[in-house]
């Protein structure tokens, strides 16, 4: 399991990758969930996940129910076969998701727009 | 404001260790295992072991990591008690080995070589997907594991229907997705199921009936077909592992051990399409079978407990499958009760439909108790106290109590008379008294009892026999396939093949058979009482006369969705009967007909009628029935509800009916007629009948009409 985070204007890209499964989602919770503070602008990036079990929903869920109202956190690249199980499980149901990281950021910056409008 | 800062509790420390693993004493309850701060909280009982060992393995690993024997001081009465920390609740399984005497002639099966499931697992793997062969030669096939019970419901709950308004539609979670014509992502699973919701709210059914999903073992007594040469599998599923864990196989998502979170999206998604979800749950035997079956859980934990046996040590086999589950011991009910609450609440779960439920009303030594206690709970629990009980009342040991099933107002009863009866008067044979019996909700059965017409689950069909379409297509079984030389399945069927045996071009006799299958669910759906029907036979499914298919994974069983075009014209009466029903609230009543006139419009809330209004012919031999319900008594007399009059014609000759004359400004208007070539309209747009005061049926047929006010 890696996550190298970085920061593109006001919103900070986690890029995950590996396996993210019951070894794993504790250290990557104790990486992902500082990023979920007040008013957060987040984009997970899926590109690398190999594989994620469980233990590895479960932790991306318990950081998504950190998120107040004033932040946002969207799911981008997600590999196939993991956004399938997310469906089956119900687990998609509380994310938003956009196919590439372009389309991610879009989502925020329409957000600004919305906002000065 | 300040929070006060959360105290550690000072009993989360670790007092003793075991080769490298940190334990405490745990707590009795609950039983099974369960998350604590900082570790799983093991609990099992045994009233005859003399010593228990934990045995811990690396999820999927051929060897244990650890056996960790309870040490004496952790053992409560007769539980033993473990807090086991920093245990990863996805990459362990676990198990048991229970010591205690082998002495069968006193009921003891002990043998510590064998690791045993928790029978509180709720999750269990070692068949993780359906069919795959599993290694014959672990030592541990049926691996217990752990589980977040956290799934997010958001504002789900069971939908409390109120029971004479469900229909029921039966199915197997396999066989309803299997067959490549369902082209769904993940064919057999519950997840696949997910994605034909649209087709059963299409169909309009709002109760789904699964056949056993507890996890069981497909390759029990798993053999060759003679006739086929296919593997015949375990396949329906009536043969429990462990009580409550989901059958893993029957997740698209259980080789990754989430089949609890997938089943319950699926319930959670039924729930929000207004289906809710009813589980057949099989508490009269389990998957061990009998002296020769293997040590699974139950029989190597507490033989003599779990297992009701003869007083030479032998298992009683009142479920016909080797072995009966001593229902009526206080820690087996108490296990029952436990379990079906944890469905009820952790799940969702509408409604219970008990497999060879007269088991469940049996004491320890096989004989039928006056008040099973175990009814009881069930019937005044807390938990279950809105969950839809349905108990099959009946067992392989010759206990028939469909009528007089312990129902403390609660229970309904698969009504097996109903079949019966509707399935000879259908064929022309049986008694119109009978048959019209049945069409009120068998107040013969239930009235003296005060027990309403939703006592009454009336099927004409169900998994057990011939497919709707086989009943009208076989006289006989038709079983090769399932390898016992036609000996299994039942022989009184009641069925009438309309001329031919099986398959046959005869454009009359299929016809026919098609006009038959409309007169079923016509009479099921103007039946008082709850429906039901199975799954396919809304568009004529066959097995090929084959009435027990409990063995066959293949396309005996499988839905072909290629149906669903070829029958429109079945799928799409069945479609407008259960319309038609779920308009007409005088069809779905709750108590009993009184038959009288108490709203004092002029009609009684039923009459009968004949060749003439007003006069039925009762007389034996007769195949004609008709009668008109009132709808100013719908639901007695709380609601309004249009007149209805329906005719049944099951002579071969065409029959006169006359019609009932309704109020200045009433006609009657026909929705259904069965022998004409539109067969049935769209409820509420029913045409107005040309010929107000008598009906011409057709042979063997049913016309329903409905009267609406013309000026």
């Amino acid at each position: 399991m890696q996550i190298k985070t970085t920061r593109l204007g006001e919103v900070t890209v986690a890029e995950i990758g590996g396996d993210i499964d019951g070894k794993s989602a504790p250290a990557a919770q104790a990486e992902l969930l500082p990023l979920a503070g007040p008013n957060c602008k987040l984009i997970f990036d899926m590109a690398t996940v190999e594989y994620m079990s469980s233990a590895g929903l479960r932790m991306l869920l318990s950081v998504r129910r950190q998120i107040n109202n004033g932040g946002r956190l969207v799911l981008v690249n997600l590999p196939e076969q993991i956004q399938d199980t997310m469906a089956i499980t119900g687990f998609l149901d509380f994310f938003t998701i956009y196919p590439n990281l372009a389309e991610g950021l879009a989502a925020f910056e329409l957000e600004v727009e919305e906002v000065r409008l | 404001m300040t929070l006060a800062p959360e105290l550690q509790r000072i009993d989360i420390h670790p007092t003793h260790s075991y080769q490298g693993y940190r334990m405490r004493i745990g707590r009795a309850f609950p039983f099974g295992a369960s998350f604590v701060p900082g570790g799983v909280n093991f609990s099992i009982y045994s009233r005859f072991a003399t010593a228990c060992t934990l045995v811990l393995f690396e999820k999927g690993e051929p060897t244990p990591m650890v056996e960790i024997p309870f040490p004496p001081e952790f053992r409560i009465g007769n539980v033993f008690t473990m807090i086991v920390f920093d245990l990863g609740y996805e990459n362990v399984e676990y198990g048991y080995r229970m010591d205690g005497p082998f002495d069968p002639t006193n009921g003891h099966r002990f043998d510590p070589t064998k690791i045993l499931t928790d029978p509180y697992a709720k999750v269990i793997g070692g068949r993780d997907v359906w069919g795959k062969q599993p290694d014959w030669d672990d030592i541990y096939q049926h691996r217990a594991r752990l589980v977040y019970d956290d799934f997010d419901w958001e504002s789900d709950r069971p939908l409390e229907t109120p029971m004479e308004d469900l229909v029921v539609y039966e199915m197997h979670v396999r066989g309803f997705t299997q067959h490549p014509s369902a082209r769904v992502r993940h064919p057999g699973t519950f997840a696949a199921i997910r994605e034909k919701i649209p087709y059963l709210k299409e169909l309009g059914v709002n109760c789904v009936e699964l056949m056993p999903i507890f996890e069981f073992d497909e390759f029990e007594n798993s053999k060759t077909s003679p006739v086929t040469g296919e593997t015949l599998y375990n396949y329906w599923g009536y043969s429990q592992v462990g009580f409550f864990a989901p059958k893993a196989g029957f997740a698209a998502t259980g080789r990754m051990g989430m089949q609890v979170d997938e089943l319950k999206t699926l319930i959670k998604d039924l729930h929000r399409n207004g289906i809710e979800v009813m589980l057949d749950v099989v508490f009269n035997h389990t998957a061990e079978g009998n002296e020769q079956g293997p040590s699974i859980s139950y029989r190597g934990i507490d033989n003599k407990s779990y297992y009701m046996l003869t007083p030479e040590g032998y298992y009683y086999n009142f479920s016909g499958c080797g072995n009966t589950l001593n229902c009526n011991n206080p820690l087996v009910r108490n296990m029952i009760v436990d379990c079906l609450r944890y469905w009820a609440e952790e799940y969702h779960i509408d409604g219970f439909r008990f497999d060879l439920a007269s088991i469940l009303s049996r004491d320890q030594n096989g004989a039928p108790l006056a008040n099973p206690p175990l009814l009881e709970t069930l019937a005044f629990d807390p938990v279950l106290a809105k969950c839809k009980l349905v108990a099959e009342a009946w067992d392989a040991g010759g206990l028939y109590q469909v009528g007089s099933f312990p129902a403390h107002g609660r229970w309904a009863e698969w009504n097996g008379k109903y079949r019966d009866d509707i399935r000879k008067f259908l064929k022309g044979d049986g008694s119109v008294g009978a048959a019209a019996q049945r069409l009120q909700g068998s107040p013969d059965l239930y009235s003296h009892a005060g027990r309403g017409a939703t006592a009454s689950i009336n099927f004409i069909t169900a998994h057990d026999g011939f497919s709707l379409a086989d009943m009208v297509s076989y006289n006989e079984k038709h079983n090769f396939a399932n390898g016992e030389n036609n000996n299994d399945g039942g022989n009184d069927n009641d069925s009438w093949n309309c001329g031919w045996e099986g398959p046959t071009e005869d454009i009359g006799i299929n016809q026919l058979r098609r006009r038959q299958i409309k007169n079923a669910v016509a009479m099921l759906m103007v039946s008082q009482g709850v429906p039901m029907i199975v799954m396919g036979d809304e568009v004529a499914r066959t097995q090929q006369g084959n009435n027990n298919t409990y063995c066959q994974d293949n396309a005996l069983n499988w839905l072909d969705w290629s149906l669903v075009q070829e029958n429109s014209e079945i799928f799409r009466f069945f479609q407008n009967m259960i319309g038609f029903r779920n308009a007409h609230p005088v069809l779905r009543g709750n108590g009993h007909f009184r038959n009288s006139d108490y709203m004092g419009c002029g009609y009684p809330d039923i009459s009968w009628h004949g060749a003439q209004a007003w006069n039925a012919d009762w007389s034996d031999g007769a195949k004609t029935l008709a009668f008109m319900l009132s709808g100013q008594h719908a639901k007695g007399g709380t609601v309004s509800d249009n007149d209805v009059y329906v005719a049944f014609n099951m002579h071969w000759e065409s029959q006169h009916f006359g019609l009932p004359g309704l109020p200045e400004g009433y006609k009657w208007h026909v929705f259904a007629n069965t022998a004409a070539p539109e067969d049935s309209y769209t409820p509420g747009l029913e045409p107005e009948l040309a010929e107000q005061s008598h009906l011409l049926l057709g042979s063997r047929s049913v016309a329903i009409l409905v009267s609406k006010w013309v000026g």
